[in-house]
């Protein structure tokens, strides 16, 4: 599904990533785990198209396709999903409305009917229950005076309602207590399938606890150095990144 | 300079001859506040890029400009009328080129205990009921225009709110420009007095057809007696032509409420006074003001909120969307007197740039002289949030939409304070056509 090569990208003037190599099948969960200025976050934005971020080197494919070619709202059709790790506040923008214009954008780009304000409704009581989201929530301005964790499910009811096929999810569990980080995660781990990838980039091994995944790839200076099973998480848990750190970048692209 | 001057003769030299053509139908105490005017006007003369007041805004075309008075009798385009914000319930005054239009006009208001009238009938049948009134709340610190306003204004419309009434239906009072050729100025001079503990609400319309370059000089005064409440609205469509300048003067007894809703979205230039005053206790202001302007149109409010009495809160909220070369201006006074103790008052001025060359000027200013009082002010100017941008893209919004969404949600606090429906629903129908890409914004509002 994804395919990153020898992949180079800068944060304004800041060179992050230096060569980060990682394959993505359907179906599969990758968790990235990094030291803080390692590029985790920056590789979800890279992937999301966020502006700012320039990529200097390196290719990535998504379904056969040059993703990098693709604008933020074309990547986000053709079923790429960021779970923002600060999720923006709009006052003045309901978060149904939103979501509902999002939901036919990308309906109208696969060529489906859009959905009229009922049938949406419907969809988004069977979705909010996903994540266990008060109503009262989903009508709001996005994002406006919710709390930090009722953010973060805020994002996962958006990515149970757009169905997306690649799922980034940006440091979902930081700043989340232990219900507010079971729910959410409750919630990715019923979105997952044979169709859908993740990528879980997280600072904390205690998410992998909740949402396993298939693969860990520790990232330190921009290339992803380490790759292994879930029981890789623990390790890292105990002993840090600092051993790491000295050495060099895992032969062969990660994750296979 | 010199072209200054001669503009000064020039409307002189009109005063002379109207003051002659009205000398038999004009009561005495009109007579001579309209020479009072004239002459405070030839003392201070038309502004310059020097006034303070002017320093940001091009007066020059104001100033040059040769208007003659507009014709009465002229007919507005077919389709000028059918946009008006009216229900078809409550009163409704229809003024074209200046003079109230009998066979647009619906002037019984259906409800007891409220006069609603041209000011040029009321002058014939009843002046003594606007002599207390008429040139006294817009004195003569409002500024010039006010002054020649109140020398040639002939018509307009009075609103006469006996004690205790409540108004139910909002009266519409629409100005509409017609004809062609010449430039041509219309004077027109509206008057609200709400009696002791009554209520009304006022909607004040403004337009006229693109490529004429019609001048509007509006003055609206509004009284509002102890424990009355008057809900003023406005909304200016001009065209992109047009010049538009507007004074309102409203004065607040004791426990009296007062709201203003100032639209703006025409005209090539606009200019509006406002000038608030708390002459009791207990008053209560609300100033919200949003203007949304693209091409080269300038949109100016200077207003000023005279706390001279303790224990009244005034809260303004004005923002504008400024796109292309467009310019705004804001200058916002408040004033709280010694004495004014328990002031409340808050002022906020907020600005989205929508391209590099779109310009604001915002001054706003407290200049408190009691000592317990509680007055905040702020003002931002900025452009879009390319965060909130990013976050709407990422989820499959296009970016013209995004963009749109996110104007819409800037303006959409201001529309919906508006609490007149038909109003609101025009304003809303301006923003979709200017937006693009959202298709219902009613629905957007959480």
């Amino acid at each position: 599904m994804l395919e990153i090569k020898n992949l180079h990208a800068k944060a304004g003037e800041n060179d992050i990533l230096r060569g980060l190599d990682l394959a993505v099948r359907a179906g599969e969960v990758h968790a990235i785990m990094g030291p803080n200025g390692s590029g985790k976050s920056t590789l979800a934005h890279v992937l999301a198209g966020r502006p700012g971020y320039t990529v200097t080197d390196g290719e990535v494919t998504y379904k056969g396709r040059d993703l990098l070619a693709l604008a933020p709202e074309e990547r986000a059709r053709e079923g790429v999903f960021l779970a923002f790790q600060y999720p923006v506040e709009i006052p003045g923008v309901s978060n149904v409305y939103f979501l509902k214009a999002a939901t036919n954008a990308i309906r109208k780009h696969r060529g489906l009917p859009e959905l009229d304000a009922l049938e949406f409704l419907a969809l988004v009581k069977e979705k909010a229950k996903v994540v266990d989201l008060d109503e009262d929530l989903v009508k709001r301005a996005v994002n406006e005076g919710f709390s930090g964790g009722e953010k973060k499910r805020n994002e996962i009811f958006q990515m149970a309602v757009l169905e997306p096929s690649l799922a980034i999810l940006d440091e979902t569990d930081s700043g989340l207590d232990i219900d507010a980080l079971r729910i959410v995660a409750g919630g990715v781990n019923r979105l997952r399938g044979p169709e859908r990838a993740m990528i879980v980039v997280t600072h904390y091994q205690r998410l992998l606890n909740y949402i396993v995944p298939d693969f860990v790839h520790v990232l330190v200076d921009g290339r992803i150095v380490r790759s292994g099973g879930k029981e890789m998480a623990l390790e890292l848990e105990e002993k840090g990144y600092s051993w790491l750190e000295k050495e060099p970048a895992a032969a062969g692209a990660a994750g296979r | 300079m010199a072209a200054v001057a001669e503009e000064k003769d020039a409307y002189r030299a009109g005063f002379e001859r109207f003051a002659v053509a009205h000398a038999g139908s004009d009561p005495a105490w009109l007579r001579e506040r309209r020479t009072a005017a004239i002459a405070r006007f030839v003392e201070k003369g038309l502004p310059t890029a020097r006034d303070e007041a002017w320093r940001h805004t091009p007066v020059a075309p104001l100033a040059r400009g040769r208007f003659e008075p507009a014709d009465p009798a002229a007919r507005p385009a077919a389709g000028g009328l059918a946009t008006l914000p009216h229900d078809g319930r409550g009163a409704r005054l229809v003024f074209v080129n200046g003079r109230l239009s009998r066979e647009h006009s619906a002037l019984d208001p259906g409800e007891a205990g409220v006069v609603v009238a041209s000011l040029r009938d009321l002058l014939q049948e009843a002046p003594g009921r606007l002599e207390p009134w008429l040139g006294r709340v817009a004195d003569g610190r409002t500024g010039v225009f006010s002054d020649l306003n109140a020398a040639f204004a002939e018509d307009g419309a009075v609103v006469l709110v006996a004690p205790g009434t409540v108004v139910t239906e909002p009266i519409l009072v629409a100005h509409v420009a017609a004809g062609d050729g010449a430039p041509a100025v219309s004077y027109v001079r509206t008057l609200v007095v709400a009696g002791r503990g009554s209520e009304c609400r006022l909607v004040e319309t403004f337009a006229s057809p693109d490529g004429r370059a019609s001048l509007s000089n509006a003055v609206t005064e509004v009284v509002v007696e102890d424990n009355a409440r008057v809900d003023h609205y406005k909304l200016q469509e001009e065209g992109r032509e047009a010049l538009h300048v507007a004074t309102l003067a409203a004065r607040l007894s004791r426990d009296a409420r007062f709201s203003d809703h100032s639209i703006a979205l025409g005209a090539a230039l606009s200019r509006s006074d406002i000038d608030v005053r708390f002459d009791a206790e207990g008053g209560d202001c609300v100033l919200n003001g949003l203007f949304v302007l693209d091409g080269r149109r300038v949109a100016d409010t200077h207003s000023r909120i005279d706390h001279a009495k303790p224990h009244c809160s005034s809260r303004q909220l004005y923002k504008g969307i400024v796109d292309d070369q467009a310019r705004g201006v804001f200058n916002g006074l408040v004033v709280v007197r010694p004495g004014a103790q328990k002031t409340d008052a808050v002022q906020t001025n907020r600005n989205l740039l929508l391209s590099r060359e779109a310009l604001v000027h915002s001054t706003p200013q407290l200049e408190i002289l009691a000592d317990d009082v509680k007055c905040k002010h702020g003002s931002t100017t900025g452009q879009l949030d390319p965060v909130a941008l990013f976050y709407l893209r990422s989820r499959g919004i296009g970016e013209a939409a995004a963009r749109s969404l996110l104007t819409w949600a800037f303006a959409s606090d201001l529309v919906r304070r508006m609490e007149i429906a038909p109003l609101r629903r025009r304003v809303e129908q301006y923003l979709q056509v200017h937006l693009p890409g959202v298709a219902d914004l009613a629905e957007a509002m959480p």
